[in-house]
């Protein structure tokens, strides 16, 4: 049983019980996925597995076996920050830290989603691809809780990195 | 009119911002800034260039390592044979604990050490705060000393073992017996035998003349009643520590807001010396008041001792709620009396909050009461009952985030019942002098701040008629309050200065960095006053071992940091001097009669005659120059002067006429708080309070029952904060006035944040739908 996370193969442990965020964490010392709840109401443990974001806490790393993770640590281009990370920096889209990667876990996968036009609760029109608009994007993050109050320059940074600047 | 700082409404960048901000701090530098030291009697070696620094928008220094996901914090150190642990707590509120039952988790796979009252090392009580000029922790209850309970949630048992799973295994096979005692579970009964309290060392009655007999001879007046619930910080990263028992020394990584207390307290506790405890927190994970000491630090270190393993400790979400102190809650009386005019005659705001019999921290409400408005007569009074329940303690802007709500929403009725416009009742109000102290303001500037919010948020005037309008099921209202946080300077503070062969600086300090951007600002001070580039500067800090013994808290660190620099600068310019070659113009000079600016020592006298500070440090015999200095007397803000900030917040709310459902479409916020040192920083500090105050408004509490003191809604699930959806761009501003007697100028920027919204979206609501809402959180509830 492996499981890839950032381009590397690892061995899945034997005890059933561990969830993919306390496997990346405890067993393979990947700390940029954060505890803050552990059942699924923050999003600070926000991954991507297979380029679909999920929250790793609430996951068993058992089930994920053949699967392919991606982690805040495998975006960055070696020291050139992922674009939305240094979007992250430029508009202060944090302040203690914590959510941050989370947050841009999430704001990564979001626009994979807007592309292909997946609807959100805020999309007024089913039948056809959702507008971009800061709501569809505030929608999009909302299960991604930041406690510091950084909201508004992370809906700027993601907005920014989705195109919705204009909006 | 005051020279307010427009702040860019749009946030794409602005070329010329920049610009503005480092012109004005060129000037700050020279002329009203207050330097100390004597840079303010030349107009010689300015801040300009790469040497301007204040009130330059820097982005977070680590910045880049939060978004890799790189900053490491307190559960993210590793030790080789590190365990485990799990808490178990009580399911009662007081008694005595009858049996143990652990011989099953013992056995357990994994289990290395289950540590009960009957098997943990003796330990002393720890220093709450006020108990002693260091006391960091939520209250002094005994860490497992004994079978006695006191709240409902206390750990009884640690479980330590090599994964966590296996450690939160074993702690569900531990069986604990009790026997019940007579406990204090609710509020009501508290508040039978409340007594008049105290706070920071005075007792929280204020009386001026006879205010209810003048409350009963007013021309017009309002009577109001408000309750408040207590509220969980709910910092994202649950507390944590890592503990190593090495070589004598007890090391620990932990999320402090306050190295140097949290490791003297805890080195008491233990029985040892402070200088045995190494305990860091390089990066916390939110803080807000509630990142101090509670047991879990101590059953960590214990448990560690005891198991002779590494341990770390990662609280659940559930035990954030369980060990960690909230702020209480709260019910208040704002009564006003006022002439036809609207100068108050009579202002009284009174209440009763909740305490615990082991700490010292009544929620001090009635704060901006004492500082905000003038009043012919005043009544203000503190009483606390005393709970069998968790230890409430601070959480930002203890006091003046509900006390603002219920004073300004009372101010709201008043001018309401006067027809007079809101802003124009406080502008009546505004006091020459410190209305309580009779001290002179060393700097305020609080209508400018109302005048210019009105002007950016476009506020219409009223008298005595809702403004409020109907847009298809959707009524829409404004409100305005104003916002209120003291200026204050903690002693202890402390830094140092080592200067390098390549022209830049190190500054080490004990101060914490929860998300504020201490070390950005630390930074930019350094720079200034310095007068060394600000990329040249590096900062340590978030480790006892550095210099001082500072907290983040009450908004006062980046004073206390200032004043440190200010007193570093002074000891290493007297070490610069006695590096001066006899040769030199400058030889012979001393301290008090040199400056530095632009990479360079210069003299006061005469500004050309410089020595670059590479040459001083290459004649130095180590090749550093290092110094170090304590920050002065905090006379400035205890004796000398009344120094507080103000603001003034606007809202729009929305309220559905048909669900009852209230959104918060637009916010604009004037702050009055000294000279701000980083704009990009600042902005992000007062939205941050603001959110937090939106989500005290309209949706948080923790609710306890009251038939057993259990807090009901311990997770994230069911304590509500607000979302990104919650949360409108929020446009905020300020005076940027340098305040004189503050060391670099500004009062602190962090909880202000938090005082205003409740009442300017409590005002909205009422503007909106005729509903009055006076007690918190306003949900959907109480407007069908």
């Amino acid at each position: 049983m492996t499981i890839e996370i950032n381009n590397r193969p690892y061995d899945l442990p034997d005890d059933a019980r561990i969830s993919l965020l306390d496997f990346m964490r405890e067993r393979l010392e990947f700390f940029g996925s954060k505890k803050g709840c552990n059942q699924g109401a923050c999003g600070a443990c926000t991954v991507l597995v297979d380029g679909e974001r999920i929250l790793s806490c609430l996951a068993l790393a058992a089930q994920y076996d053949g699967r392919s993770v991606t982690t805040i640590e495998g975006v960055a281009n070696g020291d050139e920050l992922h674009p939305l990370q240094a979007l992250f920096v430029e508009h202060e889209g944090m302040q203690c830290g914590y959510c941050t990667p989370g947050q841009i876990m999430s704001g990564i996968a979001l626009k994979s989603e807007l592309e292909r036009g997946a609807p959100s609760n805020v999309s007024s029109d089913l039948t056809v691809a959702p507008r971009l608009s800061r709501d569809e994007i505030k929608e999009r993050l909302s299960g991604n809780l930041c406690r510091c109050g950084a909201h508004n320059g992370i809906i700027d940074a993601v907005a920014a990195y989705v195109g919705g600047e204009e909006q | 009119m005051t020279n307010i700082k427009p702040n860019s409404s749009s946030h794409k960048s602005d070329p010329n911002r920049r610009q503005v901000l480092a012109g004005s701090a060129a000037v700050a530098a020279i002329g009203a800034f207050g330097l100390p030291v004597g840079a303010q009697t030349t107009a010689a070696p300015a801040a300009s260039g790469a040497f301007a620094s204040l009130g330059v928008p820097h982005v977070r220094r680590d910045g880049a390592e939060k978004a890799r996901g790189g900053a490491k914090f307190a559960a993210e150190y590793s030790y080789p044979g590190m365990v485990y642990g799990a808490l178990v707590y009580s399911t009662i509120a007081r008694g005595t604990i009858t049996s143990l039952e652990t011989a099953e988790a013992e056995a357990a796979p994994g289990v290395v050490l289950v540590m009960t009252h009957e098997n943990a090392p003796r330990l002393e009580r720890p220093e709450p705060f006020y108990s002693s000029p260091t006391g960091m922790a939520g209250s002094s209850t005994p860490v497992m000393q004994d079978a006695e309970v006191l709240w409902n949630g206390q750990p009884v048992a640690v479980v330590l073992a090599s994964t966590q799973e296996e450690a939160d295994h074993a702690a569900t096979l531990i069986n604990v017996a009790y026997e019940e005692a007579d406990a204090v579970t609710s509020f009501d009964v508290a508040a039978e035998s409340a007594q008049t309290s105290f706070y920071a060392g005075r007792d929280l009655l204020i009386e001026e003349g006879d205010a209810e007999a003048a409350l009963a001879d007013a021309e017009v007046s309002v009577d109001l009643s408000f309750n408040t619930p207590a509220h969980n910080h709910n910092q994202i990263e649950p507390h944590a520590v890592t503990v190593l028992w090495k070589d004598g020394i007890l090391r620990m990584h932990d999320c402090s807001q306050g190295v140097d207390l949290s490791a003297i307290t805890i080195a008491k506790v233990f029985g040892i010396s402070s200088a045995e405890v190494h305990l860091s927190a390089e990066y916390v994970g939110g803080g807000f008041g509630g990142k101090t000491v509670w047991q879990y630090h101590i059953l960590a270190a214990a448990a560690s001792q005891l198991a002779d393993r590494p341990v770390r400790m990662s609280l659940t979400r559930e035990g954030v709620f369980r060990i960690c102190g909230a702020r209480a809650p709260t019910r208040q009386r704002v009564a006003l009396g006022s002439d036809r005019k609207g100068r108050l005659t009579s202002l009284i705001h009174t209440g009763t909050t909740m305490k615990i019999e082991n700490n010292s921290m009544t929620e001090p409400f009635f704060e901006q009461s004492e500082h905000m408005y003038r009043a012919d007569n005043m009544h203000l009074e503190i009483r606390a009952g005393t709970m069998d329940m968790l230890a409430n303690t601070f959480m930002r802007a203890p006091g003046a985030a509900t006390g603002t709500f219920t004073l300004e929403v009372a101010l709201d009725e008043l001018a309401e019942r006067l027809a007079i416009d809101p802003i124009e009742l406080r502008v009546r109000n505004e006091p020459d002098v410190n209305p309580t102290t009779g001290r002179e303001h060393s700097q305020r500037a609080s209508v400018d701040a109302y005048r210019e919010g009105a002007r950016r948020f476009g506020w219409v005037p009223r008298s005595g008629q809702r403004q409020g309008y109907r847009e298809g099921e959707w009524q829409v209202g404004t409100g305005m309050a104003a916002a209120y946080y003291p200026y204050k300077r903690f002693p202890g503070g402390a830094a140092r200065i080592t200067l390098d062969r390549e022209g830049g600086a190190l500054i080490e300090t004990a101060a914490a960095d929860m998300g504020m951007g201490t070390t950005t600002a630390t930074a930019a001070v350094a720079s200034e006053r310095l007068g060394i580039p600000y990329d040249a500067i590096e900062v340590r800090h978030g480790d006892n071992t550095l210099p001082g013994a500072l907290i983040a808290a009450a908004s006062q660190q980046t004073a206390a940091i200032g004043a440190s620099l200010t007193a570093a600068h002074e000891v290493l310019l007297a070490e610069l001097a006695s590096l001066v070659p006899a040769t030199s113009p400058l030889h012979g000079l001393p301290a008090a009669e040199l400056g530095t600016a632009e990479g360079a020592l210069y003299s006061l006298a005469d500004p050309h005659q410089r020595i670059p500070l590479i040459d001083l440090v290459a004649w130095s015999e180590s090749g550093t120059v290092s110094a170090e200095g304590q920050g002065g007397p905090i006379s400035e803000w205890t004796q000398d002067w009344s120094m507080h900030s103000t603001g003034a917040v606007f809202t729009e709310v929305r309220v559905n006429s048909v669900t009852g459902e209230i959104r918060v479409p637009h916010i604009t916020a004037i702050y009055d708080c000294g000279k701000i040192l980083n704009s990009k920083l600042a902005e992000s500090q007062f939205r941050g309070g603001i959110i937090m105050a939106l989500g005290m408004t309209l949706m948080e509490g923790a609710s306890f029952d009251e038939r057993n003191g259990r807090v009901m809604n311990p997770s994230f699930g069911s304590y509500y904060m607000p979302t990104h959806l919650d949360v409108p761009h929020i446009d905020v501003g300020w005076t940027d006035i340098p305040d004189p007697q503050a060391p670099t100028g500004a009062r602190g920027i962090g909880e202000i944040g938090m005082s205003g919204p409740a009442a300017a979206i409590s005002n909205a609501i009422y503007d909106a739908t005729g509903k009055r809402a006076r007690d918190l959180p306003i949900r959907l509830d109480a407007l069908m």
